[in-house]
């Protein structure tokens, strides 16, 4: 019995070892925040991984504000928020360098006759106050508000554009962009909103101020539902050389097709 | 050598203990800090939940009471077509009918919950708006229509265990003392059974209250005071649907470690309950 307990305890001690020695080859590099980012970054890190052997990428997804806090407490080396950092974050010392672009479509049914809106319409209907779609030059049906659950960061970014923090009268609040596009694409008095590159056919895209949202309109900065993704590193400490190297990779033309796969709009 | 495979048993068999202590000494000990910041009766009585608002509204009682009305609305349409079917599988139907059903009972059981939720998204919710005529079917009654067909396996099954577990002189003797074959079945059998029926009823409970995936992909999850047309957020879904953005820490965090405590205790009781039928069933 005694034995057989010995055993056991000297595998897993041995594993704990060899576990531990993996990590030590090749540096690491440890990033922490928005939870929108996570499919960008995502794909950046493991194409990272893949062309330099022994690095070891880390991604602790906890939201923006967790991002820039642990940044500047140095608790990682590269924070991650989807917004622009406020003026006293950079007093702290931080610096912001944008990735990418997102660009958030609102989606309703493809039988909706509406193909053009405004933001504070958008914000009107959200809030509750406009509540039919004749109000807005559609047929004569409820709109019914599919939006994300809180947290989101898709919901975060929608909401603050708009205007409408903590307004929403939503119908239905699901937990992924599939599902509020199957929604919208199943009842006709829907309205939604999705990751621009997450759209498909069976919705259609409203255009904001007659701006329609492409990859383009996004970059140029006509259409306005937009966020930007943003690196926030110390300004006065030096990454260290994995992490530079992380960091100049992602930031450079390269990593271009890697970002525009992964549903966002490179900047570089 | 007795000895060790002895000591090997024993370890297995703790296995189970550990892993629900540990389970329990974690809610608890995770969900009593939020319960105590928010107060207990702020928490469990709030009519409000906005988690992530600027001035943040923990109140679960929408919760509470979305999951006690869905419950009891799976049980109300559930119980009594599992129950028939029960009586006719065990009295009734002849031997090629019975094994076609109990195969398609077992599959129905074998059906991932996912796949509940996603036929009720694509299928039932669009129905429920075309029937009622109401602006958006995802709503407390599509939640209870998939809810009472999720747990239709597991009465029919414990049902008819009970119902056939009836000794058959009881019912030869109804039937010569000239009682009817569904007299019988009703008169005799079933009030027999009745204590295996009422364990198939609490295990129903049980698994409809602990429901989250299926429900979460039809009950449109805005955290509203349950009404039957209304996009409402149970229990499990409220602790689901939010968790995995709930950055580490926050009182959002723990608060959804007290709700699934909550959750927790309920099913405890449901347990509790279960394990006094089956009691009952066997002194009878």
């Amino acid at each position: 019995m005694k034995k057989f307990i010995g055993t056991m305890i000297s595998v897993a001690v041995l594993a704990a070892v060899m576990t531990g020695c993996g990590k030590e080859d090749g540096g690491t590099v440890s990033t922490d925040g928005s939870t929108s980012m996570e499919k960008v970054i995502g794909a950046l890190g493991e194409a990272f991984e893949q062309n330099n052997s022994g690095v070891t990428f880390t991604y602790n997804p906890t939201g923006s504000g967790s991002g820039i806090t642990a940044v500047a407490e140095g608790r990682c080396d590269i924070g991650l928020s989807s917004r622009n950092l406020k003026e006293e974050e950079k007093l702290q010392g931080l610096t912001e360098t944008i990735l990418a672009l997102d660009g958030i479509a609102v989606i309703v049914n493809p039988d909706n006759p509406v193909n053009d809106m405004d933001l504070g319409t958008i914000a009107g209907i959200y809030k509750g106050e406009i509540t039919n779609w004749k109000e807005v030059g559609g047929s004569d049906l409820e709109i019914v508000l599919i939006g994300r659950e809180a947290g989101s960061g898709t919901r975060d970014g929608f909401e603050s554009i708009t205007g409408t923090e903590d307004a929403c009268q939503y119908r239905q609040e699901l937990t992924s962009t599939g599902d509020v596009i199957t929604t919208v694409a199943g009842n006709p008095g829907a309205i939604g909103y999705a990751s621009l590159a997450s759209v498909k056919d069976t919705v259609k895209m409203l255009s904001i101020d007659g701006i329609v949202p492409t990859e383009e309109s996004v970059k140029d900065g006509s259409y306005v539902v937009q966020r930007p993704f943003v690196l926030v590193t110390k300004s006065e400490k030096k990454l260290s050389e994995t992490a530079q190297k992380f960091f100049d990779y992602i930031t450079s033309s390269d990593a271009g097709d890697i970002i525009s796969s992964a549903g966002a709009v490179p900047v570089n | 050598m007795e000895n060790a495979i002895y000591g090997i048993f024993l370890i297995l068999g703790l296995i189970t203990v550990g892993c629900v202590l540990l389970i329990t000494i974690y809610l608890v000990i995770s969900g009593i800090p939020a319960i105590r910041k928010i107060g207990l009766l702020h928490f469990l009585l709030g009519k409000e939940w906005a988690s992530t608002a600027q001035q943040p509204q923990y109140g679960i009682l929408p919760f509470i009471l979305t999951s006690i009305y869905g419950t009891a609305g799976a049980i109300f349409i559930g119980v009594p077509i599992g129950f028939m079917t029960a009586v006719y599988l065990s009295k009734i139907a002849g031997q090629k009918v019975k094994g076609m059903i109990e195969t398609a009972v077992s599959l129905l059981a074998g059906i991932p919950s996912v796949v509940y939720g996603l036929v009720g998204m694509m299928v039932l919710v669009p129905g429920i708006r075309l029937i009622f005529r109401i602006p958006d079917g995802a709503s407390l009654f599509a939640a209870i229509v998939v809810l009472a067909i999720m747990i239709l396996p597991s009465i029919i099954k414990v049902s008819l265990t009970a119902l056939e577990a009836v000794p058959k002189e009881y019912e030869d003797a109804s039937l010569a003392l000239g009682a009817t074959p569904i007299e019988t079945y009703f008169r005799v059998s079933v009030p027999a059974a009745k204590s295996g029926i009422a364990a198939a009823v609490v295990l129903g409970v049980g698994r409809a209250i602990g429901e989250a995936m299926a429900i979460m992909m039809v009950a449109g999850n805005a955290p509203n005071m349950p009404e039957i047309f209304q996009s409402v957020r149970f229990l499990t879904t409220a602790v689901a649907s939010e968790m995995s953005y709930a950055a580490e820490g926050s009182l959002q965090k723990q608060a959804l470690f007290s709700i699934a405590l909550v959750l927790f205790l309920f099913i405890m009781m449901i347990n509790a309950v279960l394990n006094f039928f089956l009691k009952h069933s066997k002194e009878n």
